[in-house]
């Protein structure tokens, strides 16, 4: 009942409101327990590398994640597992991306939150920040060149992203050629441990906007029903020709950088602000005051959740992993223009 | 009727927008303006919305060519001077070079880089980058050395479903001449032989096989036959051909204008040493530009470069050994 099928467009009755909630919360409590299991992965040994889970930043995700069509494009940062599978993303193709099966989009070659499937739209994030926001506008350039219209790409990073070179040519790039792109900026106050005031010194990060000539708005990142709204409302306007939209939604990363990080450097009076509500709890709490969903229901979905996940994890770990020697080597698609120069004789 | 190395590259873009649909042009000044060496001249005209002027942003022109190569697209970028590359070199060597091994999606993208010194320009305009570019996984780097090289390798560039380094030099724009364009060329990764010769090898590329010819007719008057191979692509390289030169002569000289440190002229030789060891008589030689940057003034900047005299001089400094 929970599994509502996904509505792109922007709520008018009360009946979609109700479900959109319900669909986005959904998304949210997977992202959340996926998270969570991926973490006591890490915790047990199972992950090569780091984890880098989204606690806290559900609500924004999800929200962006369900704004979109399935036609869009959608370019994730690092903490947009609700908007991934909120985009589609299904639950083993992240699994496999962890646990390195080659049977996922990544097939053991990148792992964790590098994933994606570009011919899908969906396009794996690369760990420069600020390098995804100008693919996407080739994205929408590609697709107007051809033809196209209708299409939205949208793209998520944070406060400390905003600092970089290639966030300002994107932006910039995106407003001469008014591309419909959606620009997701969390701003959850750390760049991994660095400050806001280390990271820019304009009033509010609405402010960039203005100097590229795109519009901005501003939202409460705890706040389920206000990121719908709001990011809805962003992704109607790139769509309908308004050019490059911008969202900075204001939270608190519930979580470290990853989990190797116990993020004591976070000051304890944002943790007890309302910034530092848990989104997820928020969105649930509205849901029982609408009476849309009560308990029951909710453990019910859990409980659901959480079979799907481990059979995910079950499943995966059966599966193979890459094999050095049936490996070919090769970064380019063009065989005949492989280099043939062999660096030691293996005999 | 003649048509220099720039009007190829030229007519190359011109071949590639006529026959495939899914190309475009972005670059600074590209559009109505032809480009800041003429080589998109009319373009923009007779390709209309296909050839468009980009702001000053490489990292975000080559953002868009791999967000448009991801959507089938076959971008040329045109960056103003292969300097400034390097602005852009963290969506070139982070994203189109990784693209199509991470996701298994092809990332056809062509980099236009005028690259190599002219007279005169300094150390922001006058650098080669394809050893840098070389060193990479997942990009094509292309030196064309003549005019019909320029036409054919750039069109085959863009075919190509991988990114593409395309290094033309700005001094062989205008004085390099052919008679016409090619119908058909080598194939691309295949280097050639430039000039017959029995005593010693020069492996060179781009510009520098210009500067190897030279000194290698010099070198005639005294009785010395030099080979002299162009290896067309640095990467892949052909390591074949040039094996087979040296096993000809016995002697290697290896040139280019990029600077020393680790560059293709390095790994031409550590090739070599490692497969060939045994086909060389003496000890294989190269020379590059100085270990500074570019010079301004004309008296440095060809002291800086090799320069056919310096390129005669080393050769006969390796044939006496």
């Amino acid at each position: 009942m929970l599994q509502t099928v996904l509505n792109p467009d922007p709520v008018s009755d009360a009946v979609s409101v109700r479900d959109r909630h319900l669909t986005a919360y959904r998304y949210m409590l997977l992202a959340r327990l996926l998270d969570e299991k991926f973490a006591s992965l890490y915790r047990a040994g199972k992950i090569h590398g780091g984890v880098f889970i989204a606690r806290g930043q559900e609500a924004l995700s999800v929200s962006i994640g369900l704004s979109l069509k399935k036609s869009d494009v959608f370019a994730p940062l690092i903490r947009d597992t609700a908007g991934r599978l909120a985009f589609g993303e299904t639950v083993i193709d992240a699994v496999r991306t962890y646990l390195g099966s080659t049977l996922g989009p990544m097939r053991g070659r990148d792992g964790n939150v590098h994933r994606g499937r570009p011919r899908e739209g969906y396009l794996p994030m690369i760990s420069h920040l600020g390098a995804m926001i100008s693919v996407v506008n080739g994205t929408l350039f590609a697709r107007r060149l051809k033809g196209v219209t209708g299409m939205v790409g949208a793209t998520c990073i944070g406060d400390g992203g905003t600092a970089t070179g290639a966030f300002h040519e994107a932006l910039n790039q995106a407003a001469i050629e008014k591309l419909p792109l959606v620009l997701i900026i969390a701003n959850n106050h750390y760049a991994y441990s660095t400050p806001n005031d280390r990271e820019f010194a304009c009033r509010d990060l609405t402010d960039r906007a203005v100097g590229y000539g795109a519009e901005a708005q501003s939202v409460d990142g705890t706040d389920l029903s206000a990121c719908l709204k709001v990011v809805g409302g962003a992704v109607a306007r790139a769509r309908a020709g308004n050019g490059p939209q911008m969202v900075v939604a204001t939270l608190l990363r519930l979580c470290g950088h990853g989990e190797h990080d116990t993020a004591d450097y976070v000051d304890p009076k944002l943790k007890n602000s309302p910034v530092g509500r848990d989104c997820l709890k928020v969105a649930e709490e509205f849901l029982f005051r609408q009476k849309w969903t009560d308990a029951g229901e909710l453990a019910a979905l859990r409980g659901e959740i959480v079979r799907e996940i481990e059979a995910a994890v079950a499943q995966v770990q059966r599966e193979p992993v890459p094999d050095p020697f049936t490996e070919d080597w090769l970064a380019i698609s063009s065989r005949h223009l492989s280099e043939t120069h062999v660096e030691t004789n293996p005999a | 009727m003649s048509i220099t190395y720039l009007e190829a590259i030229r007519e190359a873009q011109a071949h590639a927008l006529r026959d495939d649909s899914r190309v475009f042009i972005y670059g600074q000044d590209v559009g109505a303006f032809g480009g800041a060496f003429k080589a998109t001249k009319n373009l923009a005209k007779e390709y209309p919305g296909r050839v468009i002027d980009a702001p000053i942003s490489e990292d975000a022109m080559m953002g868009l060519a791999v967000g448009a190569a991801i959507e089938g697209m076959r971008p040329i970028i045109e960056m103003q001077f292969a300097d400034f590359s390097t602005v852009g070199f963290n969506q070139i060597v982070n994203q189109a070079a990784t693209l199509f091994w991470r996701t298994n999606v092809p990332c056809p993208i062509t980099v236009r880089l005028p690259f190599g010194g002219t007279s005169g320009s300094g150390p922001f305009h006058s650098q080669s980058l394809e050893t840098i570019y070389a060193h990479y996984p997942g990009l094509v780097v292309m030196t064309p050395a003549t005019v019909e090289d320029a036409y054919s390798m750039l069109l085959e560039a863009v075919a190509i479903d991988d990114p593409v380094i395309f290094c033309e030099h700005k001094f062989l724009y205008y004085h390099l001449k052919a008679e016409k364009l090619p119908s058909e060329a080598l194939p691309v990764g295949k280097a050639r032989i430039a000039r017959e010769g029995r005593d010693l090898t020069i492996v060179a590329y781009s510009a520098m096989v210009h500067e190897a010819l030279e000194a290698a007719t010099e070198l005639v008057a005294e009785g010395w036959e030099i080979e002299v191979v162009d290896l067309r692509t640095v990467k892949p390289l052909d390591t074949d051909t040039v094996m087979a030169s040296v096993a000809r002569t016995g002697r290697l000289l290896c040139v280019g204008e990029a600077w020393p440190w680790g560059g293709v002229t390095a790994e031409v030789i550590a090739r070599v040493a490692s497969e060939g060891f045994g086909l060389l008589d003496v000890p294989p030689q190269r020379l590059n530009a100085k270990d500074t940057p570019i010079p301004y003034h004309p008296n440095l900047w060809t002291a800086h470069r090799p320069t056919a005299r310096a390129v005669a001089a080393a050769a006969r400094k390796l044939l006496r050994l």
